[in-house]
C-alpha cells in the first residue's frame, strides 16, 4: 500500500481528500470551502438539491473542472495539476455520458480497455459483461439498447479496469424499480468484491439508504451535515433520510427538527 | 434480470500508463474507434468521395472549355483541377479532423474521453492521423478519375506533389485546432462559426487565381498564409515548368508558427473550458 510522505509513516494514502474546495463560476459559488476525505473501501453518498454543487465536486474530482480555490487529492496526487497519474485507478459513470451509439458495445468497450491499458482485453471484457448480464448485447449498436441497457453497458465501461475509486452520478436515474435496485446491488457487490470506494452523487433516497456508508449533504455549495445515515435520520428526529434531505434543502437545523418533533409538528 | 453475481471473474492486468508505448496504444485505440465509426456507415464512405468527385467534374469541364479560348493562362495544363485537387487536400483534411472531434461532443462522448487516461496530445495526434487517412479515401479515387476523365495526372507534380500535400494537410491540422478548441470553450452553439474557419482561407490564399489579382494592400496578408506559397508553387509548375524553393520555405516556416500556434489555442481553450465548466455542458 502506498505510504504517505513524512511524518504519518504508516498512515494509508486516502483515496479521496478536500481541503478547502471552492469552486466559482464568476459571482455564484457552487462550491463553497469543502473540507472532506473518504477512506478506503467505503461508500459516501454527495446529497444535495439541485445546484447544491455534488455534480460541480465530482467534476473537479475527474479533473473536467479546475477549483478556484483549496485542493483535491485522489490517492495523494492533485488532481487540478495531474490527474493522469491516477486516471487508470479510477472511473466514472453517469446516464448524462454516452458512449458513441453507432458502435457496437463490444467496440465501444475494446477502445476503452485500450485507453485504460488493459493487456487482457478480451478475457476481462467478457468477465464483466458476463457479470453485468450483457453477454447478448456485445454486438448489438450501443444507440439500439434500452436506457436500462445502456446503464449497463456504462457501468461495464466503468467497471473494465476494476477502478479502486468509482465515481457515479445518479447511477440510477430514469431506471425501473426493478432494474435501479439490480444496479445498486451490483455496486454494492463490486465495492465488497474490489474493496473499492464509491463516491454517489445523487437525489434518490432508498439509493443512498441501501449504499452509502456515510452521507455528505449539500447546500448551496457548502457541506452541512456529514454523518452515517442512521445517525442523521436520528439526529433530526425523522423516520426517513427523504424527510431529512428536505429539512436540509428547506435549511432547517437539526435544532429546528428537533424542536418539531418533541412539539409534535410536521 | 438475474442477482448480480460476484466479481471474482477475470482481474484485468493493467499495463503502465505512462510512456511512449502507452501513448501509442491509446492513440491506437482511438484511431480503431474512428475505423469503426467508418466502416458502421457505408453512406460515410460514399460521402468521402462524392463532394470531391463532384468539384473535380465541375472543374474539369471548365478547364476544358476554357482551354478552348485564347486565354494563355487557362490553357496550362489542369490549372484548375489541380488548384480544385490542392484545395480539396487542405479542405477535406481540416473536415476530417473538426468533424470526427465534433463527433464526440455530438455522441455526448467527449466526458468519458477527457476523464480517461488519454492526454490531450494523444486526442490531437489520433485526430491528425485519421484525418490523413480519411483524406487517402476520398482523395485517391477522385485523383484517378480526373486522369481517367480529363487526362489531369496529379503525379505530374512529381515530388512536389508529396511535398504541397504535406504543407495543405498541416495547415487544416491548425485550422482544425482552433475549430475545436472554439467548440470546447463555446459548444455547439460555436458550431456553424468552426466550420466556415476554413473558408476564411479561399479567397485569401490565391487558390484558382496568382497572386497578383489581389490588391496590393492584400497582398502581404495571403502571403503569411501557407496555403498561398503552396498554390503560387503549384501554377509555377504546371504553367512554367519552375519551381522557387523559396515559397516551399516560407510555407514550411510559416505552418510551423501557425501549428505552434493551432495547438497552443487548442489548450488555452481547454483550460478555460476546465475553468469555467464548460466541459459539463457541452451543448447549445
Amino acid at each position: 500500500m502506498a505510504q504517505v510522505e513524512g511524518g504519518a509513516a504508516n498512515a494509508p494514502v486516502l483515496p479521496i481528500v478536500a481541503r478547502g474546495l471552492t469552486k466559482r463560476f464568476g459571482a455564484v459559488t457552487a462550491v463553497d470551502n469543502l473540507d472532506f476525505s473518504v477512506e478506503a473501501g467505503t461508500t459516501v453518498a454527495l446529497l444535495g438539491g439541485n445546484g447544491a454543487g455534488k455534480t460541480t465536486t465530482i467534476a473537479m474530482l475527474l479533473g473536467l473542472i479546475r477549483p478556484s480555490a483549496g485542493e483535491i487529492e485522489v490517492f495523494g496526487t492533485d488532481v487540478a495539476r495531474n490527474r493522469f497519474a491516477v486516471a487508470q485507478r479510477m472511473n466514472f459513470q453517469s446516464p448524462y455520458v454516452d458512449l458513441p451509439q453507432r458502435l457496437t458495445v463490444r467496440q465501444n468497450l475494446m477502445v476503452y480497455a485500450g485507453f485504460y491499458g488493459i493487456a487482457n482485453a478480451r478475457e476481462r471484457l467478457a468477465g464483466v459483461a458476463a457479470q453485468l448480464q450483457i453477454d447478448t448485447l456485445l454486438d448489438r449498436p450501443t444507440g439500439k439498447l434500452s436506457a436500462g441497457q445502456k446503464t449497463r453497458v456504462g457501468l461495464a465501461k466503468a467497471l473494465l479496469n476494476a477502478p479502486e475509486l468509482l465515481l457515479l452520478d445518479e447511477p440510477t436515474a430514469s431506471l425501473d424499480p426493478d432494474t435501479a435496485d439490480w444496479v445498486r446491488q451490483t455496486l454494492k457487490t463490486y465495492a465488497a468484491a474490489r474493496g473499492a470506494t464509491l463516491l454517489i452523487a445523487s437525489h434518490n433516497m432508498t439509493e443512498v439508504e441501501r449504499l452509502a456508508d456515510r452521507v455528505i449533504l449539500l447546500r448551496a455549495g457548502r457541506i452541512v451535515e456529514d454523518e452515517t445515515p442512521r445517525a442523521l435520520i436520528a439526529s433530526y428526529g425523522r423516520e426517513t433520510l427523504e424527510d431529512v434531505f428536505l429539512d436540509v434543502v428547506r435549511g432547517r437545523s437539526v435544532h429546528d427538527s428537533a424542536e418539531r418533533a418533541e412539539g409534535g409538528r410536521p | 434480470m438475474n442477482r448480480p453475481s460476484g466479481f471474482d471473474g477475470v482481474r484485468p492486468v493493467l499495463l503502465p500508463p505512462a510512456g511512449a508505448q502507452a501513448s501509442l496504444r491509446r492513440i491506437g485505440a482511438l484511431l480503431r474507434r474512428y475505423i469503426y465509426l467508418l466502416r458502421s456507415s457505408s453512406v460515410r464512405v460514399v460521402e468521402l468521395i462524392y463532394w470531391p468527385f463532384l468539384q473535380m467534374l465541375t472543374w474539369g469541364f471548365l478547364q476544358k472549355f476554357l482551354a478552348t479560348t485564347n486565354n494563355p493562362y487557362m490553357q496550362g495544363a489542369g490549372v484548375l483541377i489541380g488548384a480544385v485537387l490542392l484545395w480539396d487536400i487542405l479542405f477535406r483534411s481540416n473536415l476530417g479532423f473538426f468533424t470526427t472531434f465534433i463527433e464526440e461532443m455530438w455522441s455526448r462522448n467527449l466526458g468519458n474521453l477527457l476523464i480517461s487516461p488519454l492526454r490531450p496530445a494523444e486526442l490531437v495526434a489520433a485526430l491528425c492521423l485519421w484525418s490523413i487517412m480519411r483524406l487517402s479515401i476520398g482523395m485517391i479515387p477522385v485523383a484517378a478519375a480526373a486522369f481517367f476523365v480529363f487526362g489531369f495526372n496529379l503525379l505530374d507534380l512529381g515530388l512536389w506533389l508529396a511535398v504541397f500535400f504535406s504543407m495543405l494537410v498541416l495547415t487544416s491540422w491548425s485550422l482544425g485546432l482552433i475549430a475545436a478548441g472554439v467548440m470546447l470553450r463555446y459548444g455547439l452553439g460555436a458550431e456553424e462559426l468552426a466550420w466556415s474557419l476554413a473558408f476564411l482561407l479561399l479567397p485569401l490564399t490565391c487558390v484558382y487565381y496568382p497572386l497578383a489579382a489581389l490588391p496590393g494592400w492584400l497582398q502581404p496578408v495571403a502571403l503569411a498564409l501557407p496555403p498561398t506559397h503552396v498554390f503560387e508553387g503549384m501554377r509555377a509548375i504546371l504553367l512554367e515548368h519552375r519551381f522557387d524553393a523559396s515559397d516551399l520555405w516560407w510555407a514550411l516556416g510559416l505552418n510551423a508558427v501557425y501549428l505552434a500556434a493551432g495547438y497552443g489555442v487548442f489548450r488555452w481553450f481547454l483550460s478555460s473550458a476546465r475553468e469555467n465548466g464548460s466541459l459539463l455542458q457541452l451543448g447549445e
